[in-house]
């Protein structure tokens, strides 16, 4: 049995680093290789690319990843969990078996493939059955929107995971599963922790949050004493090392940049918290108020004293739906005046938008440079304080052809509006169809997962 | 004494929907007492007051020197929704460093706070 069991996150989200995996596997001992590839946006962007071919719907990035790390897999015993399936697991399974097959490495692949989150094709079954879906922010029913949903999936836990892993896998790959399971799991298998050990579970589930999101704890986007975090250009990933009283260490390789600090993981524990006793997941209420954290040697962070209470009998459900269109046209007006010019130029904008009796159900104007990302709480900026403002307006509504004609009536005001104007090269501004979020809850009992191994 | 919150705290937000959160954390541990006692509720939607369009959640996390405030209707709808730049509320917790407190002369001093001039 293992002392230590080392979880090595490789990737935050799809589109993260394409190094990151191999350089995790190869940079010191790790066990477990974890990449996350699933964000919300990330379930319907697959969901349409399934619809324009079936054998689609997966993170393609993996494939990538796996063979840049299928060495490690294939003779150093290191195992991989991603929830790259996206809302096609099978799909993705025969990607990575090809890839194993091509290399000559059949026999030494064994691939656990967990479906049963994707509840689309059940959907109005379960309507039928009497499950709402009700929005867990509005309130609202699922019927208000039901025509134009695009996907729906469960968020599920670790136990799919771990049967996978007791399967004998060495690749495990999920659909929708919670990013702290990816994490939390292979911890579990190994220590053989049980469904009860809600003090550990939860240890497991804080690794995986710690985790998640790649560099963000190790060094990247982190704001504390930023400007001495060295080497980000080679920042290193991180890992958890984990022990079987639930205690770990969070760390990175020898000779890669960033830093393993009590404030850097501070400020991922803090990341996209709600109620910080109630981190609600499908196998156990973890409570970030029991975290303890200590510098143990450089790059190195204990991780202690985490207690966690029973799960709930719900689990959280996404449903992506198709939500009308927006675009966003820019436009940078120079000193002298440039606040005020941007300014008159967002008037003449509105203006001709209502003249050509223009419908959106929102138009925002921002002014980047000045005020988009603080609003009014950046103060009053004088008109000719800046050497350059960009003018930002977005707009959006159910009705594609007005969002169109919105996109035509950015360029003329180079020729028809305020002087000193410039940027805008990159063209007209491109329409885009929003898919929009509905969180909801469902019964525990509703969600039946499976494990194929292939 | 105007303290403002960049002097002593860092901090990092995130977004659930249209709620943006914001977890402030002190820079060093002996000044978690003082951002616990004047960062209120009060104080955080007062400071937030029509730059968003829901009610502030506050919570205690003193075990990492820490505070997380919940901005309801902080993002414009949140998500794919919003046209703002930072739909995600991403660097919301630089508009929450904004802030200054009021913390007497005798206690800053002793605490080595940085000074702040006031607004």
């Amino acid at each position: 049995m293992k002392e230590i069991v080392r979880v090595a996150g490789g990737q935050g989200f799809w589109g993260d680093s394409l190094d990151a995996p191999r350089q995790q596997v190869e940079g010191g001992p790790v066990d477990y290789l974890m990449l996350d590839y699933l964000a919300e946006v990330t379930m319907s962007i697959l969901q349409k690319q399934k619809e324009r071919d079936p054998q689609m719907g997966y993170a393609r990035d993996f494939i990538g990843a796996m063979e840049s790390v299928l060495p490690a897999v294939t003779d150093r015993g290191v195992k991989v969990i991603a929830n790259a399936g996206g809302v096609n697991p099978p799909a993705c399974a025969a990607a990575v078996r090809n890839l194993a097959e091509s290399s000559g490495n059949s026999d030494k692949v064994r691939i656990a493939v967990v479906t049963g989150d994707d509840l689309l094709g059940r959907l109005d079954e379960l309507i039928d059955a009497g499950h709402s879906f009700a929005n867990m922010d509005t309130g609202e029913p699922l019927s208000t929107i039901r025509d134009r949903v695009l996907s729906a999936n469960a968020y599920i836990g670790s136990v799919p995971i771990v049967e996978g892993l007791e399967r004998g896998a060495n690749v495990v790959i999920t659909g929708r599963s919670t990013d702290t399971a990816l994490t939390m799991a292979p911890i579990r298998y190994e220590f053989g922790w049980g469904a009860n050990d809600w003090d550990r579970l939860a240890a497991g589930i804080i690794a995986g949050h710690i985790i998640e999101c790649g560099a963000q704890c190790s060094g990247g986007n982190c704001l504390y004493d930023w400007r001495s975090i060295p080497d980000l250009a080679n920042v290193g990933y991180p890992i958890a090392e984990a022990k079987r009283d639930g205690t770990f260490v969070i760390t990175k390789h020898d000779g890669t940049g960033g830093r393993v600090s009590v404030p850097s993981v501070t400020e991922q524990l803090v990341y996209e918290m709600g109620d910080p006793r109630e981190y609600i997941t499908p196998d156990v209420v973890a409570d970030f108020t029991t975290i303890r954290l200590e510098q143990d040697g450089p790059d190195r962070v204990r991780v202690f004293g985490i207690k966690g209470r029973p799960a709930t009998d719900k689990l959280k459900v996404s449903i992506a739906y198709r939500a009308g269109f927006k675009a966003v046209g820019t436009l940078v007006y120079a000193w002298p005046e440039a606040m005020d010019k941007a300014r008159a130029a967002d008037r003449i904008l509105r203006e001709r938008l209502d003249r050509l009796g223009l419908r959106f159900d929102q138009v925002l104007t921002e002014y980047v440079g000045v005020s988009a990302t603080h609003g009014s709480l950046a103060g009053e900026t004088r008109g000719d304080s800046v050497p350059e403002v960009q003018l930002r307006v977005g707009v959006r509504g159910e009705n594609r052809r007005d969002i169109e004609r919105f996109t035509r009536e950015i360029a003329p005001l180079v020729l028809n509006g305020p002087p000193s104007v410039t940027g805008f090269a990159g063209g007209r501004p491109k329409v885009e169809e929003i898919v929009a979020y509905w969180p909801a809850l469902i019964d525990k009992t509703v969600v039946t997962t499976r494990v194929n191994i292939v | 004494m105007k303290i403002q919150l960049k002097d002593i705290a860092h901090a990092r937000s995130g977004d659930k929907g249209d709620t943006a959160n914001v977890g402030l954390i002190a820079l060093k541990p002996e000044w978690f007492p003082t951002i616990r006692q004047y960062v209120t509720l009060e104080a955080v939607s007062r400071h937030f007051d029509g730059a968003i369009d829901g009610p502030v959640e506050r919570y205690e996390l003193p075990n990492l020197n820490a505070l997380n405030f919940l901005l309801h209707g902080a993002l414009d709808g949140g998500g794919t929704l919003s046209l703002k730049t930072d739909a995600q509320g991403k660097v919301f917790s630089t508009a929450l460093l904004r802030m200054f407190i009021d913390v007497p002369d005798g206690e800053a001093t002793a605490l080595g706070l940085p000074g702040a001039e006031g607004k």
